[in-house]
């Protein structure tokens, strides 16, 4: 399908071709979905708010709802005011949640609706019932992408709810990335492991994994209560895990209720996870049990086993900074060579990252790293110098099918498969789940690509 | 149990009684409900995007590019440009300062790569707001450039997808008369409202080929911009489903006096009905037609019977509910199920109009639930309430089906196996017929408890 890719690369300024990234709103619903009881609210026109919705349940494959404000001409010229206040009147009277999260689009925002005195207004007036929330963020997607987005509404949610609380507490606050519902389960179960007092929002678990229960039910068990993240801002320390998508509600919290802040990556990989459990150990002055170390074996364990199908291994790697980073370090250091790495997302942070991590793994080989890029141009540079792996969300495929080099899922959105919702790639237990899928991917191709008499021992 | 229904809304959802109801529609969804709608833009894109040696181009900001990348993977038996997306990414700057400069680089850019016959520029939302003259510079592009730039006006809060099919057909229609239209056969049609998800249209074209009916051009499905300057050729106009592309037959008819039908190809029945009243068009020139086609139609029906009739056996009785985009397709569905043994209990559409709920109330069971623009609430009670087997809709109804313990059948997105035609009928009923019998669904909670239900009616009568 994309026969279409010239090899020459030349300097783009004025598009995005097969985008990496996408805007905003979708994210802040994401990140809102993670609050137990919330609708998130899309402050625009329904176009967006169907398209997002539908990329989340293609991704999730789980119901999302969201309400939307449905603008119309009429709204786009004289301000989206009287929509949002109709909006909150109808989604109490009808969806009933306990808090509403509203975030804006591309459309209110050029509009210029001023959010907090609407529903202020709407408070006061008792549109909004008493012993309900209404939260909200800005949420423009010409600026930044859909982790920008997630970021903002993370961020929100402290500024409306999080409370100032001075009482002398031993608790961490756990602000995980943009991921999947799975990784937010497992950093929760190493924490419990630990034995930590911890809070978690957002937290999309036991929202977008839920089991078969025969029941529709629009606001699932999971998510993180209202009234723990109230009580956040009474914790010793917040660890952010991911700099584009938790770092702002970390400062917010320290802003706010004083609260200092730690960011960390997102425990993917046997570094950032030795990172992380190091520092809930140390903040709460817990020892790390057996179960966690010996999970830690075994992923060790894994790595050396196999070391030689992925030692010096060329591969090109795209998605959000705060999965890309740890997920090149866990690549490094299982002997691959990244070649490619590349984000949507603005921000230079991301190159300097990736530059320092490859001199502090020793790496002198030439590679390329951007952010801001597309898949055009992902393409074109494998298309240059081939890789023998592919990681990425589901529109690798098409680069992948086109230069037949094995692909990886991973990231945001996986369309196509199964299993992320569930499987986690965060933790010691995640790295082995993740690697094995790279592994036997490789494997694979081998097995195929190798005559008949030279197949390898079955043990591999 | 009490249903969900907004008291705004009442009207718009309706039990059919005796045919004669009507259903209040064309309404702007209400603010803050749970809308399944989309938007203006999404229309134009989705009608305008399988032409393949186009370039398609999205002006706005990346999220409108993003989401409909491949949406639909409408495939091409040759060029494959419009599977690619191309998004001039505005940013805070240009929405400042505006992003027609940016829209000028981008169209230069990629004119000059990709060689297109024709591009299309799709407006957004926000476009429509800071106020980029599109025309302006698409005439200019067009100058330059040498090929056909056409600006599609899709800003999405103008509308629902039915003002965005509009949009699409008088972008369309701009290139309709610049060809030459000759050595075309007094018996040829164009196909109108197909777009090629799994291959349809290369089927209905083979059964147009044996009836002797040359195809000037496919609207939109595989599609080719030079075919569509030259297809006002043709002497007929076949138009499928709820008016995707009714406007542009309509705009073609008071053109170019071509005149054009409605017809399905879903369904035997409906898809039968479609190639004879095309055999019936051109009777007056070629005598043989209603013969080959009464033959065709044989022939087909004879490969695919007895297994229908196998599965209509094992699907007797068995409920089926409908929610799709627009309500031509939920007619051929009604009577498509009703082949297969099963009736539909629910039947809805995002974007109908009064007549089509007309016809749709006359055309279903007494009982059955007739809704517009409705939200997953509604549709999950009521899929609830009928005891309902299977779930025919879009991606968004889908977990709420699987999560009711209902079967469902996409007939939108993610689907490679055509549905269309006398083949399609069997992949329809094959595919209905695997997902309501699987046996995953007697691990489903709410089966057993619709079984226990019924063990526990027995015992009490
Ligand atoms: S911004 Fe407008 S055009 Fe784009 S998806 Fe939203 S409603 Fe549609
Ligand atoms: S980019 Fe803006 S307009 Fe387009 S879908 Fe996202 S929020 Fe809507």
């Amino acid at each position: 399908m994309l026969h279409h890719t010239p090899d020459e690369i030349s300097e783009r300024h004025a598009l995005k071709v097969n985008p990496a990234k996408t805007c905003q709103p979708i994210g802040a619903m994401y990140a809102a979905l993670g609050v137990h009881g919330c609708l998130p609210h899309s402050h625009g026109s329904q176009g967006c708010c169907s398209y997002h919705r539908s990329h989340l349940t293609r991704h999730y494959k789980e119901p999302v709802m969201a309400s939307t404000s449905s603008f119309t001409e009429g709204a786009s010229v004289f301000g989206g005011g009287p929509n949002l206040r109709q909006s909150l009147k109808t989604i109490f009277q009808v969806y009933n949640p306990d808090i509403v999260a509203v975030h804006t689009t591309c459309l209110s925002e050029t509009i210029g609706d001023d959010l907090p005195s609407i529903i202020k207004s709407a408070v006061e007036d008792k549109t909004v019932p008493e012993g309900k929330h209404v939260i909200h963020c800005n949420t423009p997607s010409y600026v930044g992408s859909h982790v920008t987005g997630y970021s903002n509404m993370a961020a929100g949610i402290v500024k409306c709810l999080c409370e100032k609380d001075e009482t002398e507490s031993k608790r961490i606050n756990v602000i995980p990335g943009f991921t999947d519902p799975s990784d937010m389960r497992k950093i929760k179960g190493m924490l419990k492991e630990m034995k930590a007092d911890f809070i978690m929002f957002p937290d999309t678990s036991g929202v977008l994994d839920t089991p078969q229960t025969a029941e529709y039910k629009m606001y699932p068990d999971g998510g993180a209560k209202i009234s723990d993240i109230m009580r956040a801002g009474g914790s010793s320390l917040s660890l952010c895990l991911g700099k584009w998508s938790s770092e702002a509600a970390g400062v917010e919290l320290e802003k706010k209720c004083s609260v200092p802040f730690r960011v960390l990556d997102l425990p993917i990989g046997v570094l950032a996870t030795d990172r992380f459990v190091e520092a809930v150990s140390q903040e709460l002055g817990l020892p790390v049990p057996k179960s966690i170390r010996d999970e830690r074996g075994k992923l060790v364990d894994m790595l050396t086993d196999y070391q030689q199908y992925l030692y010096k291994k060329k591969v090109a790697i795209f998605g959000d900074p705060d999965t890309v980073i740890p997920m090149t370090e866990f690549l490094l250091s299982a002997g691959m060579m990244p070649k490619h790495i590349i984000t949507g997302t603005p921000g230079k942070a991301f190159e300097k990252r990736i530059d320092s991590m490859m001199k502090e793994h020793g790496h002198d080989y030439e590679y390329n790293c951007s952010n801001s890029a597309d898949l055009f141009y992902l393409h074109q540079l494998i298309k240059k110098e081939p890789v023998d792996l592919l990681i990425g969300n589901t529109y690798g495929k098409y680069i992948a099918a086109e230069e037949n080099i094995p692909f990886v899922r991973f990231g945001f959105p996986i369309l196509d498969r199964v299993g992320h919702s569930h499987f986690p790639k965060a933790g010691y237990m995640g790295g082995m789940h993740f690697i094995s899928g790279v592994i036997n991917t490789l494997l694979d191709k081998m097995d195929r690509e190798t005559p008949e008499d030279m197949t390898m021992e079955l043990v591999a | 149990m009490t249903l969900s229904i907004l008291k705004e809304r009442k009207d718009q959802v309706v039990e059919r009684i005796n045919g004669n109801e009507t259903v209040s529609c064309s309404r702007e969804s209400l603010a803050g409900a749970v809308s399944q709608r989309a938007c203006v833009f999404c229309g134009s894109r989705v009608v305008l995007y399988p032409i393949a040696d186009a370039l398609h181009l999205i002006h706005g900001p990346i999220g409108c590019a993003a989401y409909t990348w491949d949406i639909r993977g409408a495939l091409s038996s040759g060029p494959e440009l419009h599977r690619l997306s191309f998004s001039t990414d505005l940013r805070e700057r240009d929405i400042i300062f505006g992003g027609e400069k940016k829209l000028e680089a981008a169209l230069d850019e990629l004119i000059t790569r990709h060689n297109p016959k024709a591009a299309f520029v799709y407006s957004t939302c926000i476009v429509g707001i800071i106020g980029d003259d599109l025309g302006a510079v698409c005439r200019k592009m067009t100058e330059l450039k040498k090929i056909p730039v056409i600006p599609v006006q899709s800003e999405g809060f103008k509308g629902s997808k039915r003002e965005g099919y509009f949009a699409a057909c008088k972008a369309m229609f701009t290139l309709v008369g610049t060809g030459k239209p000759e050595n075309i056969s007094p018996v040829s049609v164009n196909i109108l409202g197909d777009f090629n998800l799994a291959g349809e249209i290369w089927i209905i074209r083979d059964y147009l080929k044996k009836m002797g009916v040359e195809v000037v051009a496919n609207i939109t499905g595989d599609g080719r911009v030079d075919d569509i300057r030259r297809c006002h050729g043709a002497a007929l106009n076949l138009v499928q489903c709820s008016g995707a592309t009714l406007d542009l037959a309509k705009m073609m008819k008071e053109k170019f006096n071509i005149p054009f039908l409605r017809v399905s190809y879903l369904g035997i029945e409906d898809m039968a009905e479609s190639l004879y009243i095309v055999a019936d068009h051109f009777s007056h020139i070629d005598k043989d037609i209603e013969e080959k086609t009464r033959q065709l139609v044989k022939t087909e029906l004879e490969q695919i019977m007895p297994e229908i009739k196998k599965i209509r056996e094992e699907l007797n009785g068995k409920k089926a509910a409908i929610y799709v985009g627009g309500a031509f397709k939920a007619f051929s569905l009604v009577k498509a199920f009703r082949r297969i043994g099963m009736s539909v209990v629910l039947v809805g559409s995002q974007t109908g109009t009064d007549e089509d709920y007309r016809e749709l109330a006359k055309i279903t069971d007494p009982g059955t639930v007739i809704v517009d623009d409705s939200n997953p609430r509604e549709l999950s009670d009521f899929i609830v309430k009928k005891g309902v087997d299977v779930f025919v809709g879009g991606v968004k109804e889908r977990p709420i089906a699987y999560k009711l313990g209902v079967a469902f059948c996409d007939h939108n997105h993610e689907r490679k196996i055509a549905l269309e035609g006398f083949t399609g009928m069997l992949n329809f009923a094959r595919e209905i017929h695997n997902s309501v019998t699987s046996p995953v669904w007697k691990f489903h909670p709410a089966r057993l408890s619709r079984v226990e239900e019924k063990s526990s009616e027995v015992c009490c009568g």
